[in-house]
């Protein structure tokens, strides 16, 4: 474990006795009381979650003529000073090699936030699709990242910092000062639950997270439950239901991708779309607490059709929910498959997202 | 009756003719929080050490064996809608099943509480 990275949080964590374990490059906390106690704490009160690992981008220029527009799925020129935006960087083949989210600081200034394993990448790709010298500088080192999740998380947040925080709206963030510097509280994160991701100076994180831990309604949770907690609501995890094999088409994420603009990748996807996709993401739920897993088989009829991607038991909703990938035939709501490992055998059926859609997200 | 172990962190308790058996506080911790039990359909016979269940936690599949020979004449229903049972009183409550007609002599080739400590420890 030498070659794995540490956020500041490292020795807190382990006076936690939380169990840590290996994720895209870093030793991360996996659990402190459990991951369902956690999933639960995070469902009802306020949930703590260590994301230093994730990549924070910065980019100064001018967003249409140094080339930033055309980089991503989206406009970002499109997205108003304040606001944030969920999108893709593609590769030629219109393959995902990021999901990330745009911040626009300022009317030249943009935050990029990206998964932790693919930092290296993204940053020598974005910054090749720059144009005139553009700057983008990779902020990650000097940047952690606090995501407080759940019903509780506002008045925990408007009782430590003030009322400002209490009015931001989804997918809205302010730029604020906390324990005394600069930090950028942005209305989002992974767990359908209504909640903060909070970015601040490194050296300032175990400080915020030794405050936050005061507050009786927040309790630490670790990836375990993150990962539970955004596969109920049917996020994707980058990894296992996105890569560069796949397009955000297949992945069901059309939504996220702007045909009306340049892109890389653009011209892939306008063929896929105009064939169809070889393979399309299903959402299903297990007729039993089974929980399916990454690279299970789907059997439709007695015939293999794809695979799981994602899978897990939900406590919200008792049985096992995952997704995968399937063949077009397999993918309308209400079919039944069987999900098969070996000698295990579960029955499915397909369903719509999310599995659990009653969290506070919007409240 | 005391509890004899295996490598494979089940344990067996025979009271008169019936061996209940389950799987040890060690393994149900490491297993995390356990989500399914796939009980054993009654009346099936197994050999010792043949897979006799399957355990499900939110970080992996695992199969449970058997630790002595026998006919399975009860499982513990409760695990159906409750497998949390095995987190909270795994070598109490939370016993998965009951066999039958098993060979006593079998639990030689197991370990007692004190020489499964100390092969925890080992691990």
């Amino acid at each position: 474990m030498e070659d794995l990275k540490a956020t500041p949080l490292r020795t807190h964590h382990e006076e936690l006795k939380a169990l840590m374990a290996p994720f895209g490059g870093w030793l991360m906390p996996i659990q402190y009381a459990g991951i369902i106690a956690e999933h639960k704490w995070c469902r009802e009160k306020a949930a703590l979650f260590d994301i230093c690992h994730m990549g924070e981008f910065l980019f100064r220029g001018d967003i249409a003529a140094d080339g930033l527009e055309d980089v991503f799925t989206f406009s970002v020129k499109g997205i108003p000073v304040g606001r944030s935006r969920y999108g893709f960087l593609l590769n030629e083949a219109g393959g995902v090699i990021d999901d990330l989210i745009v911040f626009r600081l300022a009317e030249n200034e943009v935050m990029i936030v990206v998964n932790a394993a693919t930092i290296g990448n993204d940053f020598s790709i974005i910054g090749s699709r720059l144009k005139n010298g553009a700057k983008l500088s990779d902020i990650s080192a000097g940047t952690g990242k606090l995501d407080l999740q759940g019903p509780l998380s506002r008045e925990v947040l408007v009782g430590l910092f003030g009322s400002e925080i209490g009015a931001i709206s989804f997918f809205k963030f302010i730029r604020t000062r906390i324990l005394g510097v600069d930090a950028v509280v942005s209305r989002t994160g992974y767990t359908g639950e209504l909640g903060y991701e909070i970015f601040l100076p490194s050296e300032k994180v175990a400080e915020l997270w030794e405050l936050l831990l005061k507050d009786p309604r927040v309790a630490p949770a670790g990836l375990g439950s993150r990962d539970l907690l955004r596969l109920e609501v049917g996020y994707s995890l980058y990894g296992s239901d996105l890569d560069e094999s796949t397009t955000p088409l297949a992945a069901g994420l059309s939504s996220f991708v702007n045909l009306e603009k340049e892109f890389v990748g653009k011209e892939a996807l306008l063929k896929e779309a105009s064939q169809g996709p070889a393979k399309v993401k299903i959402a299903f739920r297990v007729g039993s607490r089974r929980a399916p897993r990454h690279h299970y088989e789907i059997c439709h009829e007695g015939v293999q059709v794809g695979s799981v991607t994602s899978g897990a038991f939900s406590p919200m909703l008792s049985c096992g929910i995952g997704l995968g990938f399937v063949n077009p035939e397999a993918a309308a709501l209400g079919t039944r498959l069987v999900v098969r490992h070996d000698k295990v055998e579960m029955e499915a059926e397909v369903v719509e997202l999310p599995f659990y859609g009653g969290g506070s997200l919007r409240a | 009756m005391a509890k004899f172990f295996t490598k494979e962190h089940e344990w067996v308790e025979i009271e008169g003719d019936q061996a209940t058996i389950g799987i040890s506080g060690h393994a149900a911790h490491e297993l995390g929080d356990i989500t399914f039990v796939e009980l054993p359909q009654m009346g099936k016979s197994v050999k010792q050490f043949d897979t006799l269940a399957g355990i499900e936690s939110v970080k992996a599949a695992s199969d449970i064996y058997a630790p002595i020979s026998g006919r399975v004449v009860q499982v513990n229903d409760k695990l159906e809608d409750a497998p949390e049972l095995v987190n909270e009183s795994a070598e109490a409550d939370g016993w998965i099943c009951k066999l039958e007609g098993g060979d006593p002599a079998e639990l030689g080739s197991l370990m007692d509480a004190a020489a499964y400590a100390e092969y925890l420890k080992g691990l």
